[in-house]
C-alpha cells in the first residue's frame, strides 16, 4: 500500500496517514449505501448501531474532514447525522475551521429536500442541541425559504418546533398561525385563510398541499377516488409516482411524465408492478427508464467507453421490508445509466434474462461466471453492482478478481469497480468482491458518477493528501453554488403548481 | 409391519450445489437436472393443537394410537395426467375428524398415510418414519422370562415416546432459511448444524420443494437443534484458485468449474452418515411404480444415525427423501432395544453379546428409561450392585 511519497517520510507518520486515510474511506463509503435501515442480511438495530458508530469515531478523530463530507455526494439521511452531530458539539471547533464549518453546515441543509431539512431542525430541540450557532443556523435556513407560509402548512409541526426551540419571531402571521393553528378568527395570508377554511369547508382544501389535504379529506369523508382526482394538480412528481397504484386502485389515473421521474425511483416503480403490467406497457417505460437516464447524464455526463455490466439480480437484490428491492432497482436503473452513458455497452446478469424490464429477484448468486463472461468481452471498464454476497460457489468472485488481476491483466489494460448498494454492518462497510477490487456505497444510480470518481481512493492507492484535495475541491463547488443562487431544488421537480416536492422518502 | 430388506442409500439422479451458510447452520442445495414432473407433492396444513393417527382398527375405536403435534401433511400424487392436475390446487379436503377439547381442537385421522383418491395418498412426513421407528420391538419380550414386570409381558412398550425439536425453536434455522438463495432446479435441501447433517429433504419437483421451503420451519428435527447451540459459526469454507495454473480467460474459467465441482464432492462426504449408508427399509405403500418406505441406518451408536422416507423409481432416482437425525440417547434406546431382541429378550445372553454383566445391562436398561419393564427386585438388586 505504501507508496513513493510515503518511503521518504517517516514510516510511523507514514503508518498514521494510511490509518487516516483507511478510515476516511470506510466512512464516506458508509455515507454512501447506508441509511440505518434494515437490509436483506441484516436487522435496522444493527445498521444503526454501526453507521452511528462511524459517525462519533470521525468526528471524534478528524472533525474537518468529517464536516467535508458533506460535500463528497452522500445520502442525505447520512447528511443529516453529520449536520446535528456538529451541531451538537460546535465548541470542538478550531477556530480556524469555523467559518468553513459554518459555511458548509449552511448550504448543506439548504441544499437538503425540505422535509430532511426540517427534520434536522426538529431534532435539534429533541437532542436538546440550542447553542448560539445551531439558533443561527436555523434562522438563516428559515430566512433562506422561498415561501414559509407554505412550509408552516406542510411542515407546521416542524417548524413550530424549531421556532419554539430557538425562541424565534417570524413575520406576519406565521407566530399566530403555528400556536393557534385554525382556531384563529381568520388570516389574511390566502395559504393559510384556505388551510383554516379547509377544516371547515371541504372545497377548500383542494388548494393545500397534498399531504395536508390527505388528512382533512379524512375527516370529511372524502372518498379516495374523489379526492385523489380533485388534488391532482397539487401532487409534487414523487407524490405523483408514489400514488400511481393508489389511483389505479380506484380507477383513475394521475397523470405523469414517466420521463421526468429520477431514475431509481423509476427503477422502483416499474419493478413493482406486475409482470404482466410491465408486458403491457413495455414500449412506454422503457422509454421513460432511457429518457430519465439521459436526463440525468445531462446534469452530471460521465463518457465511458466500452462498459460492461456484471449485474445481480439473485433473490437478496430484494431488498428488506424498509427497502423493498432497492438493490435490484438500482442494478436496473444502472443498466440504462451505464448504456446510455457508454460508447458500448453489455450487461451480464447472475441468473440470465431476456428482457431486463421483465426483471426479478431470484434464485441463487453466481457472480462469477457472468464477471467471467464480462472479462471475456474485453471491456475496458467492468462495473459490478451487487450485495456482494456470492454464494455458488462462495468467494468465487473474490477468487476470480484476484488471479485475473494478478495473471491475466497485470497491466490493468480493464478496470474493474464493484459498486454495492448494501451497507453490512458486521464489517461497517459494503462487502466487497476481493481485496484487489474498490468497491463503492451506492444508494441511487444517480450517484454511479460521484462514486466512481472516488472508487481510486476505495482501492487504497491514493495518497491521503489526494483524498483530502477531492474533498475540499467538492467542498468549495458546494460553497460557491450556495453563494450564487438560493434557487430551491425543488421547483424543478413539480409538475403542476410549483409546490415543493419531498425527494427522498 | 412388511417385510424389512437392506439397501444403500444413493442420491442418484441429485446433484449438490455449494452451501449458503447462516450463524451456525449450513443449508446445501440438492439440485435435480432431470425433472419428469409425474411425482408431485402439496402442503395439507392441520390448525390443531394435538393429532391422534389410528394405526389399527376404525377411525373412533379402540387400537393403536400415534399422537402428537402435526402441523401439516403432504399429499402425493403420482401418474402424469393426474400429477399436472393436482399441482397448484388446494387440497384443503375434509381429512380424518376434529375434534374440539376446550379452547383446542383434537384432529383423529387415519392411518400415517392413506389413500384418498385413485392415485392420491396423504402421509405424514416424518410421523410417519418416528412411528417406526417407535413402533420397533414394541410388542415386548416374546418370551416370559422372570426379570419382566407383569406390565411390560401383557403391553410391551406401551405407551413408547421421544422428544423431538420443531424447527422454529431455533431462531437461527428461521432466518437461515429466510436468507437461503433457492436455485432454479433445487428440489432439495441438506441441513447442517454445527457442521453435522441434522435433516435431509428432498422432493421431485422443484416448484414443489419452492412451495415447502418455509414449511421446513414446522416439521421436527432432532435434539442437535438446540445443541451445540453456542457454538461458533459454521466454518467459511473458501476453496481458492491456484494462480499458477491460470494462463487464460479459458483456465479461469476450468478452474470456477473445478471449485464447483470440490464443493459437491466434498459436501457429498459431509452427508456420508446418510449418503452410501446401509439402511433397512420397510415398505409402506405401493403407489404405482413408487415405493413408499421408511429406513433406519445401523443403530450402532458411535455412528451418526437416521430415520426416515424414501421413494425410489424403479431406475434408482431418488424422488423422495425425508429424514430425522437421532439423537445419542434416542439412537442408545434403540440399540439396546435390537439387543434385547436379537437375544430372545434373555438378558443373559443380551449382556453377553454387549460383552457385559447382566447387572450392568439392567442399569443400562435402567438409564435409558426401560426401567418399567423390569421388575422392581430385579432392578433394585442391579442398582445396589453397581
Amino acid at each position: 500500500m505504501g507508496s513513493k511519497e510515503f518511503a521518504v517520510k517517516d514510516p510511523a507518520l507514514a503508518r498514521a496517514e494510511q490509518v487516516a486515510r483507511e478510515d476516511l474511506v470506510m466512512f464516506v463509503n458508509a455515507c454512501f449505501s447506508c441509511t440505518g435501515q434494515r437490509e436483506f442480511y441484516n436487522d435496522a438495530r444493527g445498521q444503526s448501531v454501526a453507521i452511528d458508530f462511524l459517525h462519533e469515531y470521525i468526528l471524534g478523530n478528524y472533525r474537518r474532514l468529517y464536516a467535508r463530507t458533506l460535500a463528497a455526494g452522500i445520502n442525505h439521511f447520512n447528511q443529516a447525522q453529520i449536520l446535528l452531530n456538529l451541531l451538537a458539539t460546535g465548541k470542538q471547533t478550531p477556530p480556524e475551521d469555523r467559518r468553513e464549518e459554518g459555511a458548509l453546515i449552511a448550504s448543506a441543509l439548504r441544499a437538503l429536500p425540505p422535509q430532511r431539512a426540517f427534520r434536522v431542525l426538529e431534532l435539534l430541540r429533541e437532542r436538546r442541541i440550542n447553542n448560539r450557532r445551531a439558533r443561527a443556523i436555523a434562522r438563516e435556513y428559515l430566512e433562506g425559504r422561498p415561501d414559509l407560509s407554505f412550509d408552516a402548512v406542510k411542515y407546521r409541526a416542524k417548524l413550530r418546533a424549531t421556532v419554539a426551540h430557538g425562541h424565534m419571531k417570524l413575520p406576519g402571521e406565521l407566530n399566530p398561525f403555528l400556536f393557534h393553528g385554525w382556531r384563529k378568527r381568520v388570516y389574511t395570508t390566502p395559504l393559510l385563510e384556505k388551510f383554516r377554511q379547509a377544516h371547515y369547508d371541504q372545497g377548500a382544501l383542494f388548494e393545500l398541499p397534498f399531504t395536508i389535504a390527505e388528512g382533512l379529506a379524512m375527516k370529511h369523508g372524502i372518498p379516495r377516488g374523489v379526492f385523489l382526482e380533485r388534488i391532482e394538480p397539487r401532487l409534487t412528481m414523487a407524490e405523483r409516482l408514489r400514488l400511481q397504484g393508489a389511483a389505479a386502485r380506484e380507477d383513475g389515473a394521475i397523470a405523469i411524465d414517466l420521463g421526468r421521474a429520477p431514475l431509481t425511483k423509476l427503477a422502483l416503480y416499474v419493478l413493482s408492478l406486475k409482470p404482466e403490467t410491465r408486458r403491457e406497457r413495455r414500449a412506454e417505460l422503457h422509454a421513460a427508464l432511457e429518457q430519465s437516464a439521459a436526463r440525468t447524464l445531462r446534469r452530471a455526463p460521465v463518457p465511458l467507453g466500452r462498459v460492461a455490466a456484471v449485474l445481480d439480480n439473485s433473490y437478496s437484490a430484494s431488498g428488506s421490508t424498509e427497502k423493498r428491492r432497492r438493490p435490484l432497482g438500482v442494478a436496473l436503473a444502472a443498466h440504462y445509466l451505464l448504456s446510455a452513458s457508454a460508447r458500448e455497452y453489455r450487461a451480464f446478469w447472475t441468473n440470465p434474462l431476456e428482457d431486463p424490464l421483465l426483471l426479478e429477484a431470484r434464485g441463487q448468486t453466481d457472480l462469477a461466471t457472468p464477471l467471467l463472461d464480462a472479462l471475456d468481452w474485453r471491456p475496458d471498464q467492468v462495473v459490478v453492482v451487487s450485495d456482494g454476497y456470492d454464494n455458488d460457489p462462495p468467494n468465487a468472485v473474490a477468487e476470480v478478481t484476484r488471479v485475473f488481476r494478478t495473471r491475466l491483466d497485470p497491466s490493468r489494460r480493464t478496470s474493474i469497480v464493484h459498486a454495492n448498494p448494501v451497507f453490512a454492518s458486521e464489517l461497517y462497510a459494503p462487502r466487497g468482491i476481493g481485496a484487489l477490487v474498490p468497491t463503492v456505497g451506492v444508494r441511487d444510480a444517480e450517484d454511479l458518477p460521484t462514486v466512481l470518481g472516488f472508487a481510486r481512493f476505495a482501492e487504497g492507492a491514493a495518497p491521503l493528501s489526494e483524498l483530502e484535495d477531492y474533498l475540499a475541491a467538492r467542498v468549495r463547488r458546494l460553497l460557491e453554488r450556495g453563494q450564487r443562487g438560493q434557487e430551491p431544488v425543488e421547483s424543478q421537480m413539480t409538475a403542476g403548481e410549483p409546490l415543493p416536492a419531498e425527494e427522498e422518502a | 409391519m412388511t417385510r424389512e430388506k437392506t439397501r444403500r442409500l444413493l442420491p442418484t439422479g441429485l446433484r449438490l450445489a455449494p452451501s449458503q451458510v447462516w450463524g451456525n447452520i449450513r443449508l446445501v442445495p440438492v439440485l435435480r437436472d432431470e425433472v419428469r414432473g409425474d411425482l408431485r407433492f402439496a402442503r395439507r396444513t392441520y390448525d390443531d393443537a394435538l393429532a391422534v393417527v389410528s394405526l389399527k382398527g376404525g377411525l373412533m375405536e379402540p387400537g393403536l394410537k400415534y399422537v402428537s403435534y402435526v402441523p401439516h401433511g403432504l399429499v402425493m400424487s403420482w401418474d402424469n395426467k393426474q400429477a399436472e392436475v393436482v399441482a397448484g390446487t388446494r387440497l384443503q379436503k375434509p381429512d380424518g375428524k376434529v375434534l374440539k377439547a376446550g379452547p383446542f381442537t383434537v384432529r383423529v385421522m387415519h392411518r400415517m398415510a392413506r389413500r384418498e383418491d385413485k392415485n392420491r395418498l396423504r402421509l405424514l412426513p416424518l410421523h410417519l418414519a418416528m412411528e417406526g421407528f417407535l413402533a420397533m420391538h414394541f410388542g415386548g419380550p416374546e418370551v416370559a422370562w422372570t426379570e419382566y414386570s407383569q406390565e411390560a409381558l401383557s403391553h410391551g412398550l406401551d405407551p413408547r415416546s421421544e422428544w423431538s425439536v420443531p424447527g422454529w425453536a431455533s431462531a437461527a434455522f428461521d432466518e437461515a432459511l429466510r436468507v437461503f438463495e433457492i436455485h432454479e432446479q433445487q428440489v432439495g435441501v441438506l441441513i447442517f448444524k454445527a457442521d453435522m447433517l441434522l435433516s435431509a429433504c428432498i422432493v421431485s419437483h422443484p416448484e414443489d420443494y419452492r412451495a415447502l421451503h418455509r414449511a421446513l420451519l414446522e416439521d421436527f428435527y432432532g435434539e442437535l437443534l438446540l445443541q451445540y447451540g453456542f457454538l461458533a459459526n459454521a466454518a467459511d469454507l473458501w476453496l481458492s484458485i491456484d494462480d499458477q495454473r491460470v494462463a487464460s480467460m479459458a483456465d479461469l474459467r476450468d478452474a470456477v468449474g473445478r471449485m464447483r465441482r470440490d464443493w459437491a464432492d466434498f459436501q457429498g462426504f459431509m452427508a456420508g452418515g446418510l449418503f452410501g449408508a446401509e439402511v433397512t427399509t420397510s415398505t409402506v405403500y405401493e403407489a404405482g411404480p413408487f415405493h413408499l418406505e421408511r429406513f433406519v441406518t445401523s443403530l450402532v451408536p458411535s455412528e451418526e444415525n437416521h430415520i426416515g422416507e424414501v421413494i425410489v423409481r424403479a431406475d434408482g432416482t431418488l424422488e423422495y427423501l425425508k429424514t430425522y437425525r437421532l439423537s445419542a440417547a434416542q439412537t442408545r434406546r434403540a440399540y439396546l432395544l435390537k439387543q434385547l431382541a436379537g437375544a430372545g429378550w434373555n438378558l443373559e445372553r443380551a449382556a453377553a453379546g454387549l460383552k457385559t454383566t447382566r447387572e450392568d445391562l439392567v442399569v443400562r436398561l435402567h438409564n435409558a428409561g426401560f426401567g418399567y419393564l423390569l421388575k422392581e427386585s430385579v432392578l433394585r438388586e442391579a442398582l445396589r450392585h453397581a
